[in-house]
């Protein structure tokens, strides 16, 4: 059938014009032949489409001239409060910055302090090995401090890092998820495993709506790895659900466990939970994890006034975003997420045991 | 002297029928407000008067529907949607703070935003096609599909010999226009 003929069909029958027999010939045509089904379905959305775009541009015009008429006015665009709004603003840019710092400062003094202890006790105690295995263990952690800042031996890359956050493989290829705050504006990524190699690596695909940010390890020295024994949930968890995180607030990886408080995020974020965990500066990026082994959410933020409220993107938005990514570009679709939990059953320990290797630091400048 | 809820039901049957002064009174009764909570949490009055656009838009598309009802005030519904378009739009700008400190009663409006977003998406596509098929194509389906003028006022007003052939044109136009509009829609 010719497809204008048709085309005006499709919308004499949208717009009830037909005659009762016609109708009738229609719907049996719709019946027997789904692409002329498909036609219609496709043709509605489209003029409902062109429909709201119409009435919704004519509502914008309307807008436009009242606010034009109220900027005349003046009752629009009187601005006393902006100086004392930008203030704020300069105030609460760095706030964040100046809380790194300080944590930062608190870390060092905390280092040095536990240092002095140890030499304390060096002459105080009498257990004295144990004391020597001690001071060992805090100046290897000193000397790979260093070396970091340097470029140590275990660096191909020398990479001079000044933050340190989470991330974890979705794909053994190399792909992992991390927070896109902690990627965005960086020049140098770097994912660091435990035995403190580091892997160049760059984003994918960055959404900062859902604050999630798809990685690529770039060097070829990174070896794939097969069977990630977690999954990644599509659906919404419910409130209560109890889960594990796994994160770097300091150099070496730290386990918390807490519950999901609330179903959105912040002010009612759609696309986040609301957890009740232990969570700091260096956790974002982490995942989430629930007693079956699923990845629920991914840690992003906490509140900084309220005690413990910690907020996760939710666990499908990976799977949006590797949607969008894989039309971006057809090669992505290599791209595949572990669809089954080998961690099912297992104990806590055990859980944590099979997952940590696959989930890194990333660092950067 | 009408009562304040059947005041705001006029309102939003006007606003409904784009209805100007409908549109101008809301704008007076509820702007300033909105730009005051803007400026406190790092805004500028640009964003102020964006912000409250797009906030109307949202309120229009919603008073539009059947199943339309609100079970707040305006002034309440537009607050709480202005509120959550600017923390949007501050995490966007990674301006974000979670400080944004709650001075009015609010009600949840994530699904509407979730609705609005989905029709600017469209409205965007539309306008992007729309801007894509030149002429006479645009002005020949503006005429038809959103001024509803008749194909024999149409046929005259183009200079077609007869409604049948500007018919045939117009809906040549169509094709194309939603060819564009399906083939952005697969590359989002």
């Amino acid at each position: 059938m010719d497809d204008i003929v048709l085309l005006e069909a499709v919308e004499r029958y949208l717009r009830g014009e037909m005659s009762p027999e016609e109708k009738a010939f229609f719907e049996g045509l719709r019946k027997k032949d789904p692409e002329v089904d498909q036609l219609v379905v496709e043709h509605t959305y489209f003029l409902q489409g062109l429909e709201t775009f119409g009435t919704t541009k004519a509502f914008k015009h309307n807008l436009q001239e009242v606010e034009d008429k109220l900027i005349e006015e003046g009752l629009i665009g009187q601005s006393q409060l902006k100086g004392t709004a930008k203030l704020l603003f300069l105030w609460k840019k760095y706030q964040r910055n100046i809380a790194v710092a300080a944590s930062i400062a608190g870390f060092i003094s905390l280092l040095a302090a536990s240092v002095m202890v140890t030499y304390t006790k060096k002459y105080s105690n009498e257990n004295y090995r144990v004391l020597v295995d001690q001071l060992n263990k805090t100046n290897r952690e000193v000397s790979k401090l260093k070396s970091k800042e340097i470029g140590g031996v275990l660096v191909n890359e020398k990479p001079e890092v000044d933050f340190r956050a989470t991330g974890f493989l979705i794909d053994g290829k190399g792909y992992l998820v991390t927070n896109a705050h902690v990627i965005s504006k960086r020049k140098n990524i770097y994912i660091e495993n435990r035995k403190g190699d580091f892997y160049r690596a760059e984003a994918l695909y960055t959404d900062q709506d859902v604050d999630l940010a798809i990685l690529k390890i770039t060097d070829t020295a990174f070896k794939t790895v097969t069977n990630l024994p977690y999954s990644i949930k599509k659906g919404n968890s419910d409130l209560g659900e109890q889960f594990f995180t796994l994160g770097f607030p300091r150099n070496e990886i730290v386990y918390g466990e807490g519950y999901l408080s609330a179903k959105s995020g912040n002010d009612g974020d759609s696309t986040a939970y609301q957890l009740t965990v232990s969570a700091n500066p260096g956790n974002s990026g982490g995942p989430v994890i629930n007693r079956n082994g699923e990845i629920i959410g991914i840690i992003t933020a906490k509140d900084s006034k309220a005690d413990g409220v910690v907020y996760a993107a939710k666990s499908k938005n990976i799977i949006n975003l590797l949607e969008k990514l894989k039309k971006l570009d057809d090669k992505y679709q290599v791209i595949k997420i572990p669809s089954n939990s080998d961690l099912k059953g297992l104990d806590r320990v055990q859980q944590v045991k099979k997952m940590e290797e696959f989930v890194f630091m990333v660092v950067g400048n | 002297m009408v009562n304040t809820t059947e005041h705001e039901q006029i309102l939003l049957k006007g606003l409904a029928q784009n209805d100007k002064n409908s549109i101008e009174s809301i704008y007076r009764e509820n702007y300033t407000s909105i730009q005051s909570f803007v400026l406190n949490n790092n805004g500028s009055v640009d964003d102020a008067r964006d912000i409250f656009q797009e906030a109307m838009i949202v309120l229009y598309e919603k008073s539009g529907l059947a199943t339309f009802s609100l079970n707040c005030q305006i002034k309440t519904y537009l607050y709480s949607i202005c509120r959550r378009l600017w923390l949007k739009r501050l995490q966007q700008l990674g301006r974000f703070s979670t400080q944004l400190e709650i001075l009015e009663e609010i009600v949840p409006v994530e699904e509407e935003i979730v609705d609005h977003e989905k029709k600017n998406e469209d409205f965007i596509l539309m306008e992007h096609a729309m801007g894509k098929i030149g002429e006479p194509c645009k002005s020949l389906l503006d005429a038809y599909y959103l001024q509803k003028k008749n194909m024999q006022e149409i046929a005259g007003e183009f200079g077609y010999t007869n409604a049948d052939n500007a018919k045939t044109q117009k809906y040549k136009c169509l094709v194309r226009l939603k060819k564009l509009f399906f083939a952005q829609y697969k590359n989002t």
